[in-house]
């Protein structure tokens, strides 16, 4: 795997490789030095063009755990706020020869044509409306913990499915691992044609109760011209997930941040169902996972089951 | 590819035994020691050993076992001979001021033991690292040397030790095969 664009590029040993090295790098957080030299004298790039917390402090902080030296781009006080444009962007940071690139940006398909321009491994951290890989891959780590396996498992995701990327990639990655899924929201919200991903849609939360976990979207105002809601007060009283509608064995997942009162009621984000703080923790281990694989698994490796591995002059950790 | 055995189930335990003993006679205070396996088959030798020398010691020895991966030093040159298991490392005792007895199945280049001894590191600060292996074959590439030698293989470079065990391969014995065609070229 040379890219991580799309979670379709990925079959599922692929993901199920990702998930089992997140494992072992979880064990190095637990250790008094939470640093291993693997990405040493190789450079990563972070290219934000959208704001972010989690994704981009995990991104930055696996790049560093790694040993890998790290160059932090916002859009905000780089040269992009001069009018520069991402192909002469990703020109100049070809010059400084990374390894690879972390890019979100708010158009779609936007880690594609860098990945067509550079010569690095890029990583999508979110394009548009489109995908957000990461994110389903460490939505899927954080609920293998707690579930074993997703195999006939019922998830619910709740909300924004428009204008979300992270539904798309997570209905993709759900799937892919045995699970069915349902996707709800007002029909405003609901892309039309999305049933042909494999999923069923509901337009009423009156089903919920079926579900092993419901994740719940962002209300995307941002990304609202128009409005699609007739008001929050409305969609609240209809879509919020609370501690009424909420069923004691289900799980709960958002992939932050909330607007508190409005797709989530509070006492449901601080109730022992939500594995919200454990989808952060999940980010880091899971996206040093991702570099790695990407950078220091061989370029040659494919992430499908049958890949043979070849014998490199001075081969070590094998049976000699 | 023609394989000949070189330990059987009887010379692999006795070898084991003998190297216990001498681990046993070397620290003579061994609530100090500690014994960490490389895996995989390091890892199963290290418990078997773990074993022995707590029947000869009668002290409590901690043991652990070490995935190196993170350390290799040929991470993304072409294609690394990666394990396709992934393991983690498990040591959850305080290696400082310990003995520490790094335990492998076969010594070649050294890389492995050299990336072991980096990743041991970032544990603690041991008082001493030993290392015991099952097999030392020859052509080394780093200045490293074993404490406790199971048997000394004179080998070709081409040709390939298999060290098999019950716990990973249903058999304990050691062989060497021919190289395959593949492998000559090196």
């Amino acid at each position: 795997m040379k890219h991580l664009l799309a979670i379709k590029d990925l079959d599922r040993d692929g993901i199920e490789a990702i998930l089992d090295r997140a494992e072992s790098f979880a064990e190095v957080g637990r250790r008094d030095i939470k640093k291993v030299p693997t990405l040493r004298g190789r450079t990563v790039v972070s290219l934000f063009y959208e704001s972010s917390t989690r994704t981009s402090a995990s991104f930055e902080l696996a790049a560093k755990r790694l040993s890998a030296d790290l160059i932090s781009l916002k859009a905000a006080g780089s040269s992009v706020d001069k009018g520069e444009s991402l192909k002469d962007t990703c020109a100049t940071l070809s010059a400084y020869d990374p390894a690879a690139i972390v890019i979100r940006h708010p158009y779609a398909g936007a880690a594609q044509l860098v990945a067509d321009w550079s010569e690095a491994a890029v990583v999508n951290a979110g394009d548009g409306k489109h995908e957000h890989p990461s994110q389903a891959l460490l939505d899927l780590f954080t609920l293998r913990r707690r579930l074993d396996s997703l195999e006939g498992k019922r998830i619910w995701i709740v909300g924004d499915v428009l204008h979300s990327r992270v539904a798309r990639s997570n209905l993709v990655a759900f799937q892919a691992m045995g699970a069915e899924v349902t996707v709800c929201g007002p029909p405003a919200l609901i892309p039309r044609g999305i049933e042909q991903l494999g999923c069923e849609v509901s337009y009423s939360l009156e089903r919920l109760g079926e579900a092993d976990v419901v994740y719940a979207l962002r209300l995307q105002r941002e990304r609202m011209a128009e409005s699609f809601v007739p008001s929050i007060r409305e969609y609240a009283a209809r879509f919020q997930i609370d501690s009424r509608r909420l069923g004691p064995r289900q799980l709960l997942m958002h992939p932050g941040p909330v607007n508190r009162g409005v797709e989530l009621s509070g006492e449901v984000i601080d109730s022992p169902q939500s594995l919200m703080t454990e989808q952060v923790a999940s980010g880091l281990v899971v996206r040093m996972a991702i570099l790695y694989e990407l950078l220091a698994a061989g370029p040659q490796r494919p992430l499908s089951a049958a890949s043979e591995p070849e014998q490199s002059p001075t081969p070590i950790g094998q049976p000699a | 590819m023609s394989e000949k055995v070189v330990l059987g189930h009887d010379d692999l335990r006795r070898t084991l035994r003998r190297i216990a003993h001498e681990m046993a006679e070397a620290n003579p205070e061994p609530e100090r020691l500690a014994i960490v396996g490389i895996h995989t088959r390091g890892a199963v030798i290290a418990r078997r050993l773990h074993a022995l020398v707590g029947e000869l010691t009668e002290a409590e020895t901690p043991i652990g076992d070490l995935d190196i991966s993170f350390y290799r030093d040929d991470v993304g040159a072409q294609s690394p001979a990666t394990q396709p298991v992934v393991h983690s490392s498990h040591i959850d005792f305080d290696l400082t001021g310990r003995t520490v007895v790094l335990v492998d199945d076969v010594l070649f280049t050294g890389r492995t033991v050299r990336a072991a001894v980096d990743a041991l590191f970032d544990y603690g600060r041991p008082q001493r690292v030993q290392l015991a292996v099952l097999c030392d074959r020859g052509h080394r590439e780093l200045p490293i040397r074993p404490d406790y030698v199971g048997k000394n293989l004179p080998t070709a470079r081409g040709e390939r030790v298999n060290v098999r065990l019950e716990e990973t391969d249903e058999v304990d014995e050691v062989t060497i095969s021919e190289p395959r065609e593949a492998e000559a070229i090196l």
